[in-house]
């Protein structure tokens, strides 16, 4: 291929503040996101926050209402009550399809770096497990776990008659927690980095997650995507390793269609940031063009 | 190297099996957890209007929470209150107030409060249950306040008069009426013993019901349809002599017997 003959330049850490900052600029976007839109509904919920005299950002994830207007809600949460048998009020199934198509034509897993609170405890862990120089996975699991987990949610939801990952969501319980103040405070939490500290790396979010794997599925036709430019890659790996899902980042995949094409990626720009060659950055998907090499070729 | 196909095969549902497994034990557990949390959850009133299958179709969002005016409702949590995550209120901290416009139940996205509920009055929260053990007035003081406080007085709870055993004072005690009580809790809240002496209680948990063979024939005089004596005319139900006196009666008023007044004419009110 084009760069095998380059010499492989690896990511180096930026020394100024000013570039840890530019080097951080998809984290604290996300993170701004993340918080912002907490503190919006933690707001609304106890301060009253008010948009023209209306609830500025009422609910929680599961179900939220704009500006007493807009009606948000989770789309994987009513799927299971519909597959649960219940017919729901139109707001809610408005609500879903609203979120489900804001999701599908950006990426559906950006929920999952942009918007879960959880992604926040995760990605904790993850900085905390690379500081203490990471030891070996103490379970071993398939990252396609999570679709089976997301079928057995449907099929108990089926058969109980009860919508059976709202009951036991780690992340909506930290949302409820956090924006109702509710009791036992942030056990989901404390679980969860647990396990993606000292189980499995990336655990929760990149193997079990019913929700990721829902949006996984559903995003896939989202239109932006990470550009891959083949032509300046000398596949250092780099990003492979502080990538959350590693398994999205297949260069070959990645050369004949000019991106990640992947529906797993969650669009969290880590990969991007740490590129040395600039072959990585967000793009839309009709932009993303394959190598010139592999153009015209069958895929 | 390759191995016999027969051998690939068995090796492909042997870990078929392995994964059916796992997800098997997996979805145990989780169902347990599911009915565990849901179904063995303890009651507490929930906001108006909530439905039958309330915890199935409350998506836990929160949005009634901020839409009570008097902050009622909490979600409950894994310790505290029903499902986890469903919204409840406790009467003895805040009482519903019975808002006519039922704000809490038009704020549901899901239906999981009606908000088609005609009227506050119609909601049933839960039924509000007096221990006559601890109760002010059953003991012979005229308390009375939750009589007072009640938003629909003399319906869902009234004030009756008890004999008090050969006194001739008798003692004035409250006594709620399930057909009217919505369970808001403003008694259980108002209630001035130490610990309230009504409280609001799943109905379920109290309300019996009589069947349809029991008949209270000095209620309902004529037989029901097809039962023993039926096709026989009910006869003239007996009727108080009329006092004796010293006129004959004039010509009294063609006896339609307007009103069967029952067996139990005696004991009726006049």
């Amino acid at each position: 291929m084009s760069a095998v003959a380059r010499p492989v330049r690896h990511f180096v850490p930026p020394a100024t503040l000013a570039g840890r900052l530019w080097h951080l600029r998809y984290t604290l976007a996300r993170r701004t996101l993340q918080f912002g839109l907490l503190l919006a509904f933690f707001g609304t919920a106890h301060w009253g926050w008010t948009v023209a005299g209306r609830p500025l950002l009422a609910g929680t994830l599961s179900a939220s209402k704009l500006a007493g207007v807009v009606p948000f809600a989770d789309p994987f949460a009513v799927l299971q009550m519909l597959v649960a048998r219940h017919w729901l009020a139109t707001e809610v199934l408005v609500g879903a399809a609203l979120t489900l198509g804001a999701y599908v034509l950006v990426s559906g897993r950006s929920f999952c770096s942009w918007v879960c609170p959880m992604n926040v405890v995760t990605e904790s862990a993850e900085w905390l497990r690379a500081r203490l120089g990471g030891r070996a996975d103490l379970l071993r699991m398939r990252a396609e776990v999570r679709y089976a987990v997301l079928a057995l949610a449907l099929l108990l939801s089926a058969l109980t008659g009860l919508a059976a990952f709202e009951w036991v969501s780690p992340q909506a319980m930290v949302w409820r927690e956090l924006i109702f103040g509710a009791g036992l405070g942030l056990t989901a939490a404390v679980g969860v980095f647990a396990f993606d500290f000292a189980i499995v790396r990336h655990g929760w979010c990149g193997h079990v997650c019913p929700l990721g794997a829902f949006w996984a599925l559903a995003g896939r036709a989202g239109q932006v995507k990470v550009r891959y430019d083949a032509a300046s890659c000398t596949r250092c790996g780099d990003c492979v390793k502080v990538c959350p899902e590693p398994q999205v980042l297949n260069f070959n995949q990645a050369e004949a269609r000019g991106m990640v094409a992947s529906g797993e990626c969650i669009a969290c720009g880590r990969c991007i940031v740490v590129c040395p060659e600039d072959s990585l950055g967000f793009d839309l998907r009709a932009r993303c063009r394959p190598a010139p090499s592999l153009q015209g070729e069958p895929r | 190297m390759s191995s016999a196909p027969s051998t690939r095969r068995r090796e492909w549902l042997l870990r078929a099996a392995q994964g059916a497994a796992v997800a098997a034990c997996g979805g145990l557990v989780w169902n347990a957890f599911l009915v565990r949390s849901v179904h063995a959850a303890p009651w507490a009133p929930r906001p108006p209007g909530a439905t039958e299958d309330f915890a199935a179709i409350c998506i836990k969002c929160g949005l009634c929470v901020p839409a009570c005016p008097y902050g009622t409702l909490s979600l409950a949590t894994v310790d505290a209150g029903p499902a986890p995550g469903t919204p409840y209120f406790d009467p003895r901290r805040v009482p519903c107030y019975m808002c006519p416009g039922i704000p809490c139940a038009k704020a549901c996205p899901t239906g999981a409060l009606d908000a088609a509920l005609p009227r506050i009055e119609d909601a049933r929260m839960g039924l509000a249950v007096i221990d006559p053990e601890s109760c002010l007035s059953w003991q012979g003081l005229r308390c009375e306040v939750c009589h007072r406080v009640c938003p629909v007085r003399d319906q869902a709870i009234s004030i009756q008069p008890h004999p008090r055993q050969i006194s001739r004072h008798a003692v004035f005690v409250p006594v709620v009426h399930a057909d009217a009580c919505t369970g808001c809790g403003l008694c259980t809240q108002a209630c001035p013993t130490q610990v309230a002496s009504i409280n609001i209680v799943d109905p379920a948990s109290v309300r019996g019901r009589m069947g349809e063979h029991y008949r209270l024939g000095w209620k309902d005089v004529a037989p029901a349809e097809g039962a023993p004596g039926a096709d026989a005319t009910p006869s003239a139900p007996m009727a108080p002599t009329p006092p004796r006196s010293g006129s004959p009666a004039p010509a009294a008023p063609p006896a339609a017997p307007a009103k069967v007044p029952g067996l139990d004419y005696l004991n009726a009110p006049p």
